[in-house]
């Protein structure tokens, strides 16, 4: 049985391996614009109202945007993670915002919040880069 | 907790079902697995000296 969604992926195709990148490209930087590129757009709009919102979230519980200092692994590992959010993240860290406050009771959920939405957003990357695929 | 719960499961089910009935589904199990999990263990370790 062919489904909408599969005959959809399947005119959505992309080979080109330039195409490819730049589709990854967009999907990190804003997230859920690699669906909305693919004619998912019932998908990017959930993961572009969602993964923000989810990451705005952590920052206003006092979240920290960790540096990428190697000589403490956890913080360039987190810092990893945060930078999977994209645009939303690289703008956080230019204007300042994610200095985090360690004394706040609601400190680590905040930081929770931004690195797994980070995370969250590299899995929503690799979907995208599936669907152009053809694989799902 | 909830709200955590509530973006992860969202997330997770729009990924990983296509039909939004199948994603609400596979979507509230989850946040009632993560919500259910955590409010149990918490009551598991409640008796521990930590």
């Amino acid at each position: 049985m062919t489904t909408k969604s599969t005959a959809a992926v399947r005119a959505r195709t992309i080979a080109e391996p330039g195409t490819l990148v730049l589709l990854c490209v967009a999907a990190w930087a804003v997230p859920g614009a690699g669906h909305f590129w693919l004619g998912r757009r019932q998908k990017g709009l959930v993961f572009l109202l969602a993964l923000p919102a989810m990451f705005g979230t952590g920052l206003f519980l006092n979240g920290q945007l960790s540096p990428f200092d190697l000589s403490d692994p956890f913080a360039a590992l987190a810092a990893v993670a945060q930078a999977g959010m994209g645009l939303p993240w690289l703008l956080a860290r230019m204007s300042g915002a994610g200095t985090g406050i360690v004394t706040s009771v609601t400190w680590e959920y905040g930081n929770c919040f931004t690195i797994v939405g980070g995370l969250l957003n590299f899995l929503v990357v690799l979907d995208a880069f599936d669907i152009a695929l053809g694989r799902k | 907790m909830c709200l955590f719960a509530f973006f992860v499961s969202l997330v997770f089910g729009v990924l990983l079902r296509d039909d939004p009935r199948d994603q609400l589904r596979t979507g509230g199990l989850m946040f009632g697995g993560l919500v259910g999990g955590a409010l149990l263990l918490g009551w598991l370790v409640y008796p521990l000296p930590l």
